[in-house]
């Protein structure tokens, strides 16, 4: 008699089956990548709207590990346009790091791979497709064009280095052509003070354990801003904080955004920061943007049921609610996404069309989007699927 | 004589040194004196007021599960060569609260206020207290014997932050919330399974779940092990130290609603540790606000988050980001950080931020001050 298998078991022989199959895949991307020399007719692409500073068009980023492809990013579009901020919001596992990462092509090779769609960055002339982009170029883009504030500012300084020389290096390293050391040195101090950090000298000289959390996070910010990039992504930059240095940091963040006229994309799960921050806001889940929209539209009018439950399930201060909402069931297993839409299992609005297949974008308004059933008959558009 | 002199002053320590010309009597006489004073000492207990102390005791109220009493717990700094103790970080600096039975308690501050070792005092998990008075349902908590203590810890348990560090990966479910069952014989070897079995069910998890190891768990399942964990033990009193921050918002949710639920059918009452305030305004009925090491402000939630009196309070409510984009924002940013513990500022402790420093705030400690009924306050901008 057969012994039940429990769920997502695995035999040896399948599980050979798929790494190699994975070898072969990722081989050939990463041959792809590896060429030199090459022509920058391959990757110099056209921006739908000179105003956005990046567009993100059908983005597929997949993970190939060995139980069986992870579809972590799985059909994203959208754009952040320039001046501006783009809160993206999603429980944990949702996608939201994975499609900043394949932003700034730091992701965990060779299993990470962007396998289809484009990532049209603005350098003000020309645009390149960073989807194809490269490492040399990359190398050139990272820093000056697009800088990342990670989400922990205690694991992700060099400890054994002191705070100077970190910085020291950024600025050498993208923009450091012509500068002698006290050039560079007092470019340092400049952005130490830019950040808000009163004893710069000081700091300068010190080693990342003797700052505290939002400190850090300010040394952070300022080595993300040390070349004026066109486009921020703080991935998480306050969860890690206590609200009245959270507070700071998000003043900081607002002010220099203006004064170096670039573009932020804010990363985080918490609804009462992206309602402070963002102009626009998109909503992900399982790898998918269910809705996006402006922040006004998002937060006055949410209509996609996650949407709605995520902002249920958040105590507001000075809104007594007897209990809070929790949506039901958890997210679908990632290597096996079910057919119909991702959400269903946990929605509670469901209608019989959800058994269809995934649901298409329904435009609510011109900026206003959805993937649920729900709004297909409002727009006259029933029956697409 | 020699080295051992400056030693002979303790009571009950041997003294070789000073048998050196004695006789037989006197040593006796001596012997004696020491063992009443060592009698003596014990009697009083830690719990009466030594010279030293500055509090007055407090006599039991049985409408509250849990009195503290300007409690205070210091860590020492050990640095030289021979590591002697060089200062005091002074974590928990004089707290005073009552917490009534069957309610809620949130405890909210910026990190390193002592809001976390104000919760591990109380229960007696960091050593000895340095002062003041913790007395559980009447009783110095300081002043069980070891044996005496085994037993009130099942009547005060405690909740984890990080539901990934606080379980043991070695041990399956069943035993991880079992273990403390069985050591205390809270129910018999018959019963064992099934009592089990309803904790985990009161709690939302599934009896098969009792065979699986706690990695083979998501973050909100691994929170509630925790919460059956302590809840196994049938408990009065739960010190929950940040359960929900390191849970996704839906989960948060889930777990706040099995808290409350837990809450109405057992007649706990929480300690809740966060620095989440919207969270704590939800869960909460009084509301304590910690600054390092001393709370600032104490009361009702309704009272604290419509009226915030101390200047603390009120820059810290107005840091809470508010989920609608149209909302304007009168924001106090505080400048600078925290001071530190080990050597804070005299005077009141918030002086060196607070927008509204007098003079007088920068020499003398303000006292605590009821401002209104059940609403208390420490700052100087309340004299009369």
């Amino acid at each position: 008699m057969a012994k039940k298998k429990p769920e997502g078991y695995l035999s040896a022989k399948e599980s050979r089956r798929i790494s190699r199959e994975n070898r072969r895949i990722t081989g050939e991307f990463e041959k792809q990548r590896k060429r030199k020399n090459v022509p920058e007719s391959e990757y110099l692409t056209q921006m739908k709207d000179p105003n956005n500073a990046v567009e993100f068009d059908n983005l597929h980023t997949y993970f190939y590990t060995d139980v069986g492809t992870v579809k972590a990013v799985d059909g994203v579009s959208y754009e952040v346009p320039i001046g501006k901020t783009v809160g993206v919001v999603g429980e944990s596992g949702c996608g939201k790091s994975v499609t900043s990462l394949s932003l700034m092509q730091l992701l965990q090779r060779p299993q990470g791979q962007i396998v289809e769609g484009a990532i049209r960055l603005n350098l003000g002339d020309k645009a390149y497709d960073i989807t194809k982009a490269p490492n040399t170029v990359m190398q050139n883009l990272r820093g000056n064009y697009i800088s990342m504030i990670f989400q922990e500012p205690m694991t992700s300084l060099n400890p054994v280095f002191r705070i100077g020389d970190q910085l020291n290096e950024v600025i050498a390293l993208h923009d450091g052509e012509g500068k002698s050391k006290e050039d560079v040195k007092r470019r340092t101090i400049e952005l130490l003070e830019l950040v808000g950090i009163a004893n710069s000298e000081g700091v300068y000289r010190m080693y990342p354990h003797e700052l505290s959390g939002g400190m850090r996070q300010r040394v952070m910010i300022a080595m993300a801003l040390a070349c004026n990039p066109r486009i921020i992504i703080a991935d998480e930059p306050t969860t890690a904080l206590d609200v009245t240095i959270q507070a700071q940091v998000l003043d900081l963040l607002r002010h220099l955004k203006d004064k170096i006229n670039s573009s932020i994309m804010f990363i985080t799960h918490d609804l009462g920061v992206i309602a402070e921050m963002a102009d626009y806001v998109v909503v992900m889940y399982a790898g998918r943007i269910v809705e996006k929209g402006t922040a006004e539209e998002i937060f006055a009018h949410p209509a996609h049921p996650y949407t709605i439950g995520l902002m249920a399930s958040k105590p507001v201060v000075g809104k007594q609610v007897e209990k809070l909402y929790s949506i039901p069931g958890k997210v679908p297993n990632p290597v096996n996404m079910p057919n119909y839409c991702y959400f269903k299992d946990r929605c509670e609005m469901q209608c019989e069309a959800c058994a269809g297949a995934y649901p298409h974008e329904i435009s609510l308004s011109e900026t206003h989007k959805v993937s649920c059933y729900r709004y297909y008959e409002k727009n006259g558009k029933g029956g697409e699927a | 004589m020699g080295i051992n002199q400056g030693l002979g002053q303790g009571a009950g320590r041997y003294t070789p040194g000073d048998t050196a010309g004695k006789t037989p009597e006197e040593l006796k006489q001596e012997q004696e004196k020491r063992a009443e004073r060592v009698q003596k000492d014990l009697r009083a207990g830690p719990s009466a007021p030594k010279p030293g102390d500055d509090y007055t005791p407090v006599t039991y109220d049985p409408q509250y599960i849990l009195m503290v009493n300007r409690l205070k717990k210091y860590f020492p700094i050990k640095g030289g060569m021979i590591s002697h103790t060089v200062g005091h970080v002074k974590a928990v600096d004089g707290v005073t609260f009552n917490l009534k039975r069957g309610t809620t308690m949130g405890l909210v501050g910026e990190s390193g206020c002592g809001k976390t070792t104000t919760g591990r005092t109380i229960l007696r998990l960091s050593g000895e207290k340095t002062g003041g008075q913790v007395l559980f349902n009447g009783k110095e908590v300081y002043d069980f014997s070891a044996k005496e203590m085994r037993a009130l810890r099942t009547q005060m348990q405690i909740i984890f932050q990080d539901p990934f560090s606080s379980l043991s990966p070695r041990l399956p479910v069943g035993e991880i919330i079992g273990e403390a069952v069985r050591e205390h014989n809270l129910v018999s070897k018959e019963e064992f399974n099934d009592y089990i079995d309803q904790v985990m069910d009161n709690c939302g998890l599934q009896s098969f779940h009792k065979e699986r190891y706690p990695h083979e768990f998501s973050g909100g399942q691994r929170q509630r092990i925790c919460i059956a964990r302590a809840l196994a033990l049938n408990p009065e009193f739960v010190v929950c130290d940040e359960p929900v921050s390191a849970l996704d918002v839906s989960i948060q949710a889930q777990i706040i609603n099995l808290l409350q639920e837990l809450q109405e059918k057992y007649k706990l009452t929480y300690l809740f540790i966060s620095h989440d305030l919207s969270v704590v305004e939800h869960i909460s009925d009084t509301v304590g606000v910690m600054y390092l090491g001393n709370l600032v402000e104490y009361g009702d939630t309704v009272d604290i988050f419509k009226n915030p009196l101390h200047p603390y309070t009120k820059a810290l409510f107005s840091a809470i980001p508010i989920p609608d984009p149209t909302a304007k924002m009168n924001r106090i940013v505080l400048e600078g950080s925290i001071p530190s513990p080990a050597n804070p500022p005299a005077g009141c402790k918030f002086h060196t931020r607070c927008a509204n420093c007098m003079e007088k705030c920068k020499h003398e400690a303000p006292e605590q001050k009821e401002i209104e009924p059940g609403h208390f306050v420490v700052c100087h901008l309340y004299d009369k």
